[in-house]
């Protein structure tokens, strides 16, 4: 379980980039500026090819895989980089490969891969990424489907230049890809806490033709587990890297910060917790580098460890963000300091595809109970 | 050196060969270890068979070099060896103190001597091993240690008494600190004496636990007479070989955390005895704690993976024995709070047959975040040896 010498070299480079290009400073700007996402700093992701990294070579990706991605998440994770990665490239482009034709992989996945087109996933409609009782549907009407119903909190949906409306029924979940601004879309944008803006979708009586269907209808059960473990893991990923940075900038308050004539980082109270949410951190590396291991081996322990590594990284951020802000007191509650920004992005990563109680109970499930 | 899978195909042909039956069975209970030495009884002709024959090919150390009789495997060979004894279910053929602590320090630290005198014998299990660390006031603050070896000439002579001693009771020859000098800062003057059991002077008192049980003494050194080529390493040097020592106990006292070979998961476990009602386990509460249960110990179990392959590459942080050591205490006593949940009143028992085996294996469980170094000093060693917090 260690990171070969092209994953290792992927993973500095991330990190070299991503405290150049985009450091907290690029986010407070963004948002200082009213805006909610930063279209240049995925082009530059773009050029070095990032958004192919998961992408089969075929269809001119790097085909690196998925701990390739998580590097990089673990990476974006620590500087809180806003870019489509993690929804488009890694997640969205999963499900087409596993779901889609020959013809509308090479439709959609070139442009994917290279940063060109955004697709995001819409599946949820409860607000608990509850895909057991989705209700919108498509009924076939000729050779084309109809759809209708909503979809709720797609975080940057309305950002994205394809969305993925997964669809329920009595025939099963089926997925469809559907254009910006085809007609009967609507979407509704809500502000959310790490500046971020979540779409509420509608879809009208949506017309879309057969192509537009992946796979087969009430086929897509499967590729859904997959891309689930997908999410899973590689959000897993950017909150490791969340915690890892919250924790490394906290013990340095500790060794600076002075009271009591004495560095705080003395007192064993704040010593034993510090030293408790680094072996958390460790544990949560090794259930992270498992889990995407098994999705690049497609193993079938990879919905269990996905989940795993998804409901134990929710942990240690939870607790490595409100660490964070208690041990630097005061000043961790003040908007002028960073620290606040990564317990807001963790609040968002936590929920996003299954928070901790939607994979432990999934994990609990597939162990059989 | 022949190719892996080669070596894969022949240990699994050797262990379906040598294994005896009843050495697959998972062990019931601690009383199911064999652990060797002079007054040894072994429970089954099975139990001696698989240590003779492990010992024979040098597998009861499998990474030990050869010349001392061990294994002398390469990692990978080692692991593959683990693999498949894992695979048949096969019994670790000896538990050691000698094998877990004191080998890997006389292989760093003993003369050529020592290590061909000792090492043999901890292999095939001759000898059993006690560990003379902790004293009635040198527990957490062990090196303020009181027990005293006089040089008097041709050997030293030694006073004073250890607690806490594993198996003193059973055990052939101790592994001992001792202040050789009382008048320099605590840490300098320490030795590392090696001494028979069977010594005069020697005598132990097992002490009654909590349990009902006693794995521990207290032992008595009362001018005892030992030979100056049984001091290890350097005098007044013994702090540096207890604290590689000590990384070895903690890393063993981990794999409590561990979950048990072959073993149904908690959660399988628990359904097994609550009931389950629409596929899920009936009680939610329950479910919710198995799983977030479940969730550490997978995660812990693969640190343990990766904290191993990461040494092997020589990328290892050198205090994670203490990560391994806490965490993996903390969540054996969670393992046994929830075993102890799912057998409800029936757990309750204290009998002293196997009836009452899982709340003594509760109350057991207890000392594992004080033994080997609480829980509170394996934070402290994270916090200034790892984070570098200031003192």
């Amino acid at each position: 379980m260690i990171l070969s010498e092209e994953q290792q070299l992927l993973k500095d480079s991330a990190k070299a980039f991503l405290s150049e290009s985009a450091p907290i400073s690029a986010l407070r700007a963004m948002r200082d500026a009213g805006e909610d996402h930063m279209p240049e700093l995925w082009t530059k992701m773009s050029e070095m090819g990032w958004p192919g990294i998961v992408i089969p070579d075929a269809y001119s990706g790097l085909e690196f895989g998925y701990v390739g991605a998580g590097v990089v998440l673990e990476e974006m994770g620590r500087t809180l980089a806003l870019s489509p990665f993690l929804s488009s490239a890694v997640v969205a482009a999963s499900l087409i490969n596993q779901l889609g034709s020959e013809q509308q992989k090479e439709k959609y996945l070139p442009g994917i891969a290279s940063g060109e087109l955004t697709a995001v996933l819409a599946a949820d409609e409860t607000g608990y990424f509850d895909l057991s009782s989705i209700e919108t549907t498509a009924s076939a009407s000729g050779g084309a489907y109809v759809l209708a119903g909503n979809k709720r909190g797609v975080i940057d949906g309305h950002n994205a230049d394809l969305l993925l409306v997964v669809t329920g029924g009595d025939e099963g979940m089926s997925v469809f890809a559907i254009e910006r601004g085809a007609e009967g879309v609507s979407c509704e944008t809500r502000l959310i806490v790490d500046s971020q803006r979540a779409a509420d979708i509608t879809l009208d009586n949506v017309t879309v033709s057969g192509d537009a269907l992946l796979g087969s209808l009430g086929g897509a059960s499967e590729a859904m587990e997959f891309t689930i473990d997908v999410a899973a893991a590689c959000s897993a990923a950017e909150m490791l890297g969340i915690s890892i940075e919250t924790f490394e900038r906290t013990v340095g308050y500790l060794k600076e910060r002075e009271q009591f004539g004495e560095k705080i980082g003395t007192f064993q109270g704040l010593q034993h917790r510090a030293a408790q949410l680094f072996a958390e951190i460790e544990v949560s590396k090794s259930a992270v580098l498992a889990a995407l291991q098994a999705l690049d081996a497609n193993s079938e322990k990879r919905s269990v460890l996905a989940s795993m590594a998804k409901a134990k990284c929710s942990k240690v951020v939870r607790n490595a963000t409100e660490e964070g802000v208690q041990m630097h007191g005061g000043i961790g509650m003040t908007d002028e300091f960073d620290i606040g920004f990564f317990l807001k992005r963790a609040a968002v990563c936590r929920q996003a595809y299954g928070d901790y109680h939607f994979h432990a109970d999934r994990f609990a499930s597939l162990r059989g109970y | 050196m022949e190719n892996l899978e080669t070596f894969r195909q022949n240990t699994r042909d050797w262990l379906e060969a040598n294994c005896p039956d009843d050495m697959r069975q998972p062990m019931r209970s601690d009383e199911d270890q064999c652990w060797g030495g002079r007054n040894w009884v072994f429970k089954s002709e099975g139990q001696k068979l698989w240590l003779e024959r492990m010992a024979a090919k040098g597998w009861t150390a499998p990474r030990w070099p050869s010349e001392y009789g061990g294994g002398g495997l390469s990692g990978p060979e080692a692991k593959i060896l683990g693999e498949e004894m894992a695979r048949i279910g096969a019994r670790r053929p000896l538990s050691s103190f000698g094998l877990d602590m004191l080998g890997p320090a006389l292989l760093l630290y003993a003369t050529e001597e020592q290590k061909q005198q000792y090492i043999p014998d901890i292999i095939n299990g001759k000898i059993r091993w006690c560990q003379g660390y902790s004293e009635p006031n040198a527990g957490s603050d062990l090196a303020s240690l009181r027990t005293k070896a006089e040089d008097m000439g041709d050997h030293y002579l030694i006073n004073g008494s250890k607690v806490w001693t594993s198996y003193a009771d059973k055990a052939d020859w101790i592994f001992c600190l001792v202040r050789t000098d009382f008048d320099c800062p605590k840490h300098e003057g320490i030795s590392f004496m090696l001494f028979d059991m069977a010594s005069e002077g020697v005598s132990t008192k097992p002490i009654k636990l909590i349990s009902g049980t006693s794995p521990f003494c207290e032992t008595f050194f009362d001018n005892v007479q030992v030979p100056k080529a049984q001091l290890v390493g350097t005098l007044n040097k013994g702090w540096e070989i207890a604290k590689y020592l000590l990384t070895h106990e903690r890393a063993m006292i981990g794999g409590f955390g561990l979950a048990g070979g072959g073993m149904k998961g908690m959660g399988q476990m628990a359904a097994a005895k609550r009931g389950t009602k629409d596929g899920r386990l009936r009680d939610a509460s329950l479910r919710a704690e198995a799983s977030s249960f479940e969730i550490d110990e997978m995660a812990f179990g693969l640190t343990i993976e990766r904290i191993t392959d990461e040494t092997k590459a020589g990328q290892g942080t050198g205090a994670s024995s203490s990560i391994l050591k806490m965490y993996g205490t903390e969540l054996n006593k969670l393992r046994q709070e929830l075993f102890m949940a799912i057998g409800a009143t029936d757990a309750l028992n204290f009998d002293t047959d196997s009836k009452g085996a899982l709340v003594r294996s509760w109350l057991r469980s207890k000392a594992n975040s004080i033994e080997g170094g609480t829980t509170e000093v394996q934070l402290n060693i994270i916090a200034k040896r790892i984070l570098g917090l200031p003192a």
